[in-house]
């Protein structure tokens, strides 16, 4: 019991900065912005952004669909590598990460934009301009690019750590290659699916930034909405109103994923 | 003898250049129980992983009932392999870790059911279905895998020191059980172990390897009895091994004394290996001996004592079920059958002094704690392809 005095720190913070904020937030999202009374209406208004709610999980949803698709293979290549190589790769992947991520995103922006360095390229050939930024395609690569690394560091973490044993023993037992992967590698990975989702899917589906930047007002996510109400419109009772919808939405999600995982260990967030 | 399933004619594997088999030739015989040992490191388990189909040799062909199958990938080999440390689908439960292999065979759920239940009752493993592996005991977990190789009526089955991690009562056990089951089934078994007893006691013919090539092939009792050189008679029992010269045929010379030997067929004159198991020496007294010693140490083993005797500085191990105690003077005697001569080898010299008989003695009865132990360190080297598992083959075979 000793430990759990060294913990006091921790403690602390965790009461000061988040169940205290948890409690304002509900405080904030069952009062009157002008009198400050107790009423519902904040949370009866949240159904005017079902539409843009469901949008926000859909767009979410895609990008870690599309992340798992694009991440499951690199992970699985780093994983077969030799140690001194699997770390260099590993390494690779988390290197934009240690670049801010307003930048990186601004760099979509001067790539995607109708006077950008794609379009301008394509002009140079005589042709007409895309429309790529201000659209779904955009957010959703903005979300991608953004989150792949935490797709693709819990699907490495589970591969590397399969026994090779494993993989010859399907063979031994017939298994060709594709029935390999299917049979053992992954159902075995399924634990790491279920994390790079969750880690994909939790910021996605509250970005603001992202579909600021690479959308347009027709690209409005939940995010954004709470952002503007806390500051453009000055409804923060609203807002709070509008997190904790956003934040039991993401609850129940995460219950829905791991409920596929057979109650193996999952990294949450 | 029977007529060969597998042969592996010429074959050498090498390791980042290092040679782990070195030119092997082998025929395995269809329906024999066969057992590769020798020392961590000796090639046994390559050899093993070459006829699974997981390497492929450097050099030299391996042949299948006459064909040869060197690019045959291992889940279009009619043989199937029980792993070191068993290797199960922690996935599955026990059911559906036997019926994998079947389940790739689109073979219909009835016949599929039949046949994991009738391999789960061969390995007494009834009531288990549902079990997760993980649940199990060792001896369990042993025999779900050998009832997950077996199910799938391999023509060979492949065994990677499949006992190493039991107990050793556990281990006898299972040996009689394994025995019992590949006499019953009537399927050539390819067992890789380097525990000489369990050699012995299990196989049809024992392949004693030693770096990268084949030492002696034999029965189990030509082994014991005619090892051929000073490698198999030391790692095989315990043996004092001489140095000789054969005078003529039926004599042989060592500590100034001829004796006479069943042995024929050397030069005359030739430098020998002169083998002494300590069973067959006889213990009289000083003035009746051939040769007269005295003991230096006793060690009661339950059936018999270890005891250690000095001859003019070479120190002989004779088991005896008589006390002598340190210090007294003995005489011996050898009968012709009990003297084995073996040619001079690049092993000569090196073993059956037993001057430093504690050491020696614990390393042979502790002959390598888990050698897997080891590997686990090297395979973190997560290859699928077999070429690239070198690092943890080397420590393994």
């Amino acid at each position: 019991m000793k430990t759990a005095r060294l913990t006091t720190p921790y403690l602390v913070w965790m009461i000061l900065f988040t169940i205290v904020p948890l409690g304002i937030v509900i405080y904030f999202a069952l009062t009157d912005s002008v009198t400050g009374q107790f009423t519902w209406e904040n949370i009866a208004r949240i159904s005017n952004y079902g539409p843009i709610i469901l949008k926000s999980i859909w767009l979410a949803l895609l990008s870690s669909l599309l992340c798992l698709v694009i991440g499951y293979p690199v992970a699985y290549h780093i994983a077969q590598q030799k140690p001194s190589r699997q770390h260099f790769l590993y390494m690779l992947i988390m290197l934009p990460m240690c670049i801010s991520f307003l930048l990186r995103t601004m760099a979509w922006v001067s790539l995607l934009d109708d006077t950008g360095i794609i379009n301008n390229f394509i002009r140079a050939l005589g042709l007409k301009p895309l429309p790529l930024i201000r659209t779904n395609a955009a957010v959703v690569l903005g979300m991608v690019y953004n989150y792949l690394p935490y797709m693709i560091l819990p699907l490495y973490t589970v591969l590397v750590k399969i026994d090779p044993r494993l993989i010859e023993a399907a063979q031994d037992l017939g298994c060709n290659n594709g029935k390999t992967f299917r049979r053992v590698i992954l159902p075995l990975s399924v634990p790491g699916v279920i994390s790079g989702f969750t880690m994909v899917f939790v910021p996605a589906v509250s970005t603001f930034y992202i579909s600021q930047k690479l959308g347009s007002s027709g690209t409005t996510l939940i995010g954004d909405v709470i952002e503007s109400q806390f500051k453009a419109a000055y409804n923060p009772n609203l807002g709070a109103a509008l997190s904790l919808a956003l934040m039991v939405l993401v609850l129940i999600c995460i219950g829905i994923m791991n409920r596929f995982s057979n109650g193996e260990e999952v990294v949450t967030l | 003898m029977a007529e060969s399933i597998i042969r592996l004619v010429g074959c050498s594997m090498a390791f980042d250049n290092e040679t782990v088999l070195d030119n092997l030739d082998l025929n395995i015989a269809d329906r024999e129980f066969l057992t590769l040992l020798g020392p961590s490191g000796c090639g046994k388990t390559t050899t093993l992983r070459i006829i699974g189909g997981f390497l492929k040799p450097t050099v030299g062909d391996v042949l299948f009932e006459g064909k040869r199958i060197n690019d045959v990938p291992p889940y279009e080999r009619k043989v199937n392999t029980v792993f070191q440390r068993y290797a199960l689908f922690p996935h599955l439960d026990v059911y559906e870790n036997v019926a994998f292999g079947l389940r790739n065979r689109k073979l219909g759920e009835k016949e599929i059911d039949d046949r994991v239940t009738e391999m789960l009752e061969i390995v007494s493993l009834r009531g288990f279905e549902y079990r997760s592996t993980e649940q199990l005991s060792g001896g369990q977990q042993q025999r779900v895998a050998i009832a997950r190789a077996l199910v799938n009526r391999p023509k060979v089955l492949l065994l990677d020191e499949p006992l190493g991690a039991l107990d050793l009562r556990l281990r006898k056990d299972m040996q009689q059980e394994l025995k019992s089951i590949q006499q019953t089934l009537g399927i050539t078994f390819v067992y890789v172990t380097h525990d000489q007893e369990e050699a012995l006691a299990m196989s049809d013919t024992v392949v004693v390897m030693d770096h990268g090539r084949i030492q002696q092939i034999g029965t189990p009792e030509d082994i014991y009895n005619e090892p051929k050189n000073a490698f198999v008679a030391d790692f095989i029992g315990e043996s004092n091994i001489l140095d000789g010269i054969m005078l003529e045929d039926y004599s042989v010379k060592f500590f100034g004394r001829r004796f006479t030997c069943v042995d024929s067929g050397f030069r005359k004159n030739e430098p020998v290996d002169v083998v002494i198991r300590p069973e067959d020496v006889d213990i009289v007294s000083a003035g009746e001996g051939q040769l007269t010693g005295t003991v230096t140490a006793v060690t009661f083993k339950g059936v018999h004592y270890d005891t250690i005797v000095d001859f003019h500085g070479f120190k002989w191990l004779i088991q005896t079920t008589k006390y002598n105690p340190v210090g007294s003077v003995i005489g011996i005697r050898l009968d012709p059958d009990d003297i084995h001569i073996m040619h001079r080898s690049e092993y000569s010299g090196l073993y059956g002094d037993y001057s430093s008989y504690s050491e020696e003695y614990d390393e042979l009865n502790d002959p390598e704690l888990f050698p897997e132990d080891i590997t686990e360190e090297v395979q973190e080297v997560p290859a699928a392809e077999g070429g690239e598992k070198e690092g943890s083959e080397r420590e393994n075979g």
